[in-house]
């Protein structure tokens, strides 16, 4: 296949030695390397692309840039399928597989234009009114006629299969936009010395200058200087789409498609650029002009007609209606005419630039002045035009239409950090409000007009944004360039009321009608506006069309535009793959899991993992039982009868040095800890500045000026960070340096009543009777060349050690103790064995310090009855923490044989109706086997009365009885432990 | 995204960070009994527009804890100390 009769024979920026097929609705086209899919249908004479979004009109191709409110199509097929995407700005690859969207069973015979006969009911403020109205059963009944009507593209529901990458960046300068202005700015800034990104979101540099062709041959000479600068990297296919705080840019940049991608290369990627100075280079867009079926295919933008014959070589047209309020169109139509074409030029304005229309007539230009196009010919291709002028309505035949209302600065990114646009009457346009001393603006985007204003602009501000960033060498002048240039709008153009179909926002259908009907039912804030109408609110954010409602609305209450206001601008500029955002960063990378120096032989052994916050631990080991019910009960029991090791390397580790250890310990727990021995650990509670519980853990004193802290596995990261930010704001002058030592050091408990006789066998150097390493005792060694620490502490009401030896040799030593336990029976036991055991015994945890409690409320109060001085006392005294009804813990023991306590059940009292909170709620619980029943700890007011309880489960639907006892239900006395 | 000059690290990004709080509140001394120093150390804040002094640390770096003087409006930066010689 051979490019078509739409195309030029030569010119643009073409490589016409690579002609790229693709397929649009099933058939296939060609275009050249160098054309975006908008192009190369256009120049294969398809002008109908899709449908809108609510009446299903038919749409082609208004611009030939991110602007794109029409030409939306959908890319790919099964888990790649990527909706909504411009046709403007999709980069032509070999295989590109595109869709029309909205249609149906095709683009040509849409059996839902017939919702344009129901236009009036689904006109502005419908969806509001069916959702708020009076009655919410007219959305039941709208529901399914909306849903299969109105909308863009689908999205696959599939995962995404692929890869993304995501990085931070950095430059002294970021210079956003590759046109004139940018070029000028980048050179500038990197010859004064300064690193430099360019960021240009096509996927060739130039911006407008692509379509001027006399701009040529000096955007090729910079182009190759700025290619050859070693401090200057130019970022294509790259949209600089959010700015956040510290001149810290967002990107997304598309894969080259001809650079081949191997396999687990990213398809985009997501940068955060953090720069010393941004200079926005970002242009401005065209406005369309607002008049009937302004919508039809055929109808574009005058400078994207310009686009299309000059960067593509693609006359969409060979009968042409120029309509304009702006000079800048002339050049359109002086290019259309050297290429053959009939030209008619409907000016708005009672006058135009007098040159401009010598030449436009010299060459052969009809020209209509203070004429607007009425009404468009034609359904799915423009046939014909109405002109409205001073002498009447005339009809003119035509095959493509352009319009120009004027220009609309891209300032989205200078507004992003809250920088209100100001509005500027000169030149009838929003430009950049005052930017902070990193940011700079130059050409279009400035409201400037011209090719050399936005030269000279990019180079003094190039050279002032280096300066930011220290660098002031010496800038050698820009190259001129001779091109013809434009003045910008002389006069102000203004919808004309009465039009009927005349489009405002193309993408989400809102016509000037709707706007007249918001404004009349109360509408009036731009604010309102948006949301009655929907205006703004489609891929494109309204980048065609915000202006024109601005000026309408203005024009109906009678203000001014600046009154009439201007919307926020929100990232992102231009619609993101969220997957990119995410990069590599998904499923298990999203949150990598910490793991054991034990956690291979666990795997290996039947240990059925659990995700315990950061940590993966073993839940259960399949030997104990068939299912963790089974299993944990079974470990429990051998707890108690035998023996168990548990890998508790996840507790948090915190090794505590220096004259004032003693001291420091003695404030940050409630309990005392001055007088703790060397080579004893005590067991300590830490309270906040509020005087709620922290963290508990236990903390063992190895000398005199050092100490070995354990926190709760959950509280490690948080417990460490308050210990130096007391020694670092509240207290420098004590003289104790404190360093997580949690991965240097894995840790077992061995517990049960043959733990003693098992650490015996596998460590003979140490002497483990009660007389030389009684309860709360500590002892050092080494295991292989490794230190060893062993401090006898329970958790579970039973005889335990802890033993702690180097990570690395933290296999090693489980599998020690395993064969030295094997005689006495020891076995691995999980977290849910391991929660069952202290729940059994009385030990509070997460679910009762659950930043709610106070030491009174759990039972410890009486530790701290004659202490002071120490972290969160003065708030803990307060008098709310002392009221009747507190919650304080309690035991709870089922007694409905058969049945089941629940954690989170609410407590209420026997013979009470089962509703609002209760009187407490159970934390924690289990099934005891020392009991044979359920046991479970609980938070009751202290002012309940009596000794029995209704435990409501309402999840489930489930009621049961309950006695009140003492948390602890096993072993009062601690015989076990200290045994 | 903030940018704090540590000044032992350098420049890093504030995800190195943790945010810490108000670094104007007084601290009562550790054995002052008084609930109602106490009470407007821990809950009474000025939260001004403009410059304000809090506490940073950096945890994912040296560790330590800095004051960050912060405009609340702009977010820009003023100066950043570490907090213990500020205190000393
Ligand atoms: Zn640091």
């Amino acid at each position: 296949m051979t490019p078509t009769e739409k195309r030029l024979a030569s010119g643009g920026y073409l490589d016409r030695s690579q002609v790229l097929k693709f397929t649009f609705d099933g058939r296939q086209y060609a275009g050249f390397k160098g054309d975006t899919l908008a192009s190369a249908l256009l120049a294969s004479g398809v002008s109908l692309v899709g449908r809108s979004f609510k009446y299903h009109r038919p749409r082609g191709i208004l611009s030939a840039g991110a602007e794109e409110p029409n030409a939306l199509v959908t890319v790919g097929t099964g888990a790649r399928r990527e909706p909504n995407l411009p046709a403007t700005m999709l980069e032509l690859a070999p295989g590109l597989d595109a869709a029309s969207q909205n249609n149906w069973p095709s683009l040509r015979f849409d059996v839902q234009s017939v919702n344009s006969l129901f236009s009036p009911l689904l006109s502005s403020g419908f969806y509001y009114k069916t959702f708020m109205g009076p009655s919410r059963r007219a959305w039941m009944f709208y529901e399914y006629f909306i849903r299969r009507a109105a909308g863009l593209g689908k999205a696959t529901m599939m995962p995404d299969p692929d890869v993304y990458d995501s990085r931070d960046d950095f430059t002294d300068v970021a210079v956003v936009g590759g046109g004139a202005a940018g070029l000028s700015a980048a050179r500038a800034a990197a010859q004064a010395g300064a690193r430099v990104l360019l960021i240009e979101q096509d996927f060739e540099i130039g911006g407008r200058l692509l379509s001027e062709p006399a701009g040529a041959a000096w955007l090729q000479a910079m182009r190759t200087e700025l290619e050859s600068m070693p401090n200057l990297r130019i970022m294509r296919r790259t949209t600089a789409f959010g700015l956040y705080d510290g001149n810290t840019l967002a990107l997304i940049e598309d894969a080259d498609p001809f650079a081949g991608r191997d396999m687990g290369a990213a398809r985009k990627t997501f940068t955060l650029l953090h720069a010393q100075s941004i200079v926005f280079a970002t242009g401005a867009i065209e406005r369309p002009m607002v008049f009937a079926n302004n919508d039809r295919p055929g109808v574009m933008l005058n400078s994207a007609i310009r686009a299309y014959v000059n960067r593509y070589a693609v006359l969409p047209g060979r009968n042409i209606v120029i309509a304009t309020a702006d000079d800048s169109a002339y050049l359109t139509a002086f290019d259309l005419l050297a290429h053959g074409a009939r030209v008619t030029i409907a000016d708005a304005r009672p006058m135009a630039e007098p040159t401009l229309l010598t030449r436009a007539k010299q060459m052969g230009a009809e020209v209509h002045l203070a004429t607007n196009v009425a009404n468009v010919k034609g359904k799915y291709a423009v046939e014909g035009v109405v002109l409205a002028g001073k002498a009447g309505t005339t009809g003119v035949s035509c095959d493509l239409v352009g319009m120009s209302a004027g220009w609309s600065p891209v300032l989205h990114l200078t507004s992003h950090q809250g920088v209100k646009p100001v509005y500027r009457p000169d030149i009838d346009a929003f430009v950049p409000g005052p930017l902070p001393e990193t940011q700079f603006v130059a050409g279009a985007a400035t409201g400037s007009s011209g090719v050399s204003a936005a030269i000279a602009e990019g180079a003094t501000v190039g050279r002032a944004a280096a300066a930011v960033a220290g660098k002031v060498g010496t800038v050698a002048e820009a190259p001129a360039l001779e091109i013809e240039e434009t003045a910008g709008p002389t006069t102000v153009y203004k919808p004309i009321f009465g039009q009927r179909k005349a489009f405002v926002d193309f993408q989400m259908d809102v016509t000037l009608d709707d706007i007249q009907l918001a404004q009349r039912e109360g509408y009036e804030s731009v604010e309102h506006l948006k949301r009655y109408t929907t205006l703004g609110m489609g891929t494109d954010q309204g980048k065609t069309s915000n202006i024109n409602a601005l000026k309408a609305m203005a024009k109906l209450r009678g203000i001014s535009i600046p009154v009439a206001g201007t919307t926020t601008f929100r990232p992102p500029y231009t619609p993101v793959a969220i997957g990119a955002v995410a990069g590599r960063a998904r499923g298990h990378h999203f949150r990598p899991y910490r793991l054991t120096p034990i956690h291979d032989w666990h795997t290996a052994n039947g240990a059925q993992m659990l995700e315990v916050g950061l940590w993966m631990r073993p839940w259960f080991f399949e030997a104990s039982g068939k299912d963790v019910n089974a299993a944990y009960v079974n470990e429990m029991r051998h707890v108690r009868s035998a023996a168990g090791i548990m890998d508790i390397s996840t507790l948090g580790k915190i090794d505590i040095q220096g004259p004032d250890a003693a001291t420091f310990l003695d404030r940050v727990y409630a309990n005392g800890f001055a007088s703790l021995k060397v080579g004893r650990a005590r067991y300590g509670v830490m309270l906040r500045d509020d005087g709620i519980v922290f963290d508990d853990g236990t903390t063992t004193r190895l000398g005199p000026d050092r100490f070995f802290m354990t926190t709760s596995t959950a509280k490690a990261a948080d417990v460490l960070s308050w210990l130096e930010f007391l020694l670092d704001t509240a207290w420098p002058d004590l003289r104790v340096s404190v360093s997580s030592v949690s991965d240097e050091w894995a840790g077992m408990s061995v517990a049960g009543p043959e733990s003693g006789k098992i650490l015996a066998a596998a460590f003979p150097d140490i002497g483990f009777s009660n007389e030389a390493f009684p309860h709360m005792g500590l002892a050092e060694g080494a295991f292989r060349d490794s230190p060893l620490r062993i401090i006898r502490l329970s958790y579970s009401g039973e005889r335990a050690y802890e033993i702690y030896v180097g990570a690395s040799n933290g296999e090693a030593a489980w599998r020690h103790l395993i064969d030295a336990g094997a005689p006495y029976g020891l076995k691995p036991y999980g977290v849910e064995a391991l929660g069952a055991l202290r729940v059994e015994k009385g030990h509070v945890a997460g679910p009762e310090i659950d930043g709610r409690t106070t030491l009174s409320d759990l039972g410890m109060g009486r530790m701290v009855a004659k202490r002071s001085g120490y972290v969160g006392e003065a708030l803990s005294r307060r008098e709310a923490f002392t009221a009747a009804n507190r919650q304080r813990l309690v035991g709870l023991k089922c007694i409905e044989p058969g049945k089941r306590l629940r954690g989170g059940a609410l407590l209420f009292a026997p013979g009470e109706p089962l509703e609002g909170h209760g009187h407490g709620r159970m934390t924690s619980i289990t099934y005891s086997p020392e009991l044979d029943c359920y046991v479970g700890l609980g938070l009751l007011a202290a002012d309940f009365e009596g000794d029995e309880v209704i435990a409501s489960y309402p999840m489930k639907n489930e009621v049961v009885r309950a006695r009140v006892v003492s948390p602890v239900f096993l072993d009062p006395a601690g015989e076990r432990m200290h045994g | 995204m903030l940018r704090i000059d540590c000044p032992c690290c350098g420049v890093r990004d504030h995800s190195e960070f943790r945010y810490g709080g108000d670094a104007t509140a007084e601290r009562p001394a550790h054995d002052n009994p008084d609930l109602d120093a106490w009470y407007r150390y821990v809950y009474v804040r000025a939260n001004p527009k403009g410059l304000h002094r809090e506490f940073w640390q950096h945890v994912l770096g040296c560790r330590q804890w800095l004051v960050v003087e912060r405009d609340t409006v702009t977010h820009s930066i003023h100066s950043v100390n570490f907090s213990r010689r500020q205190r000393a």
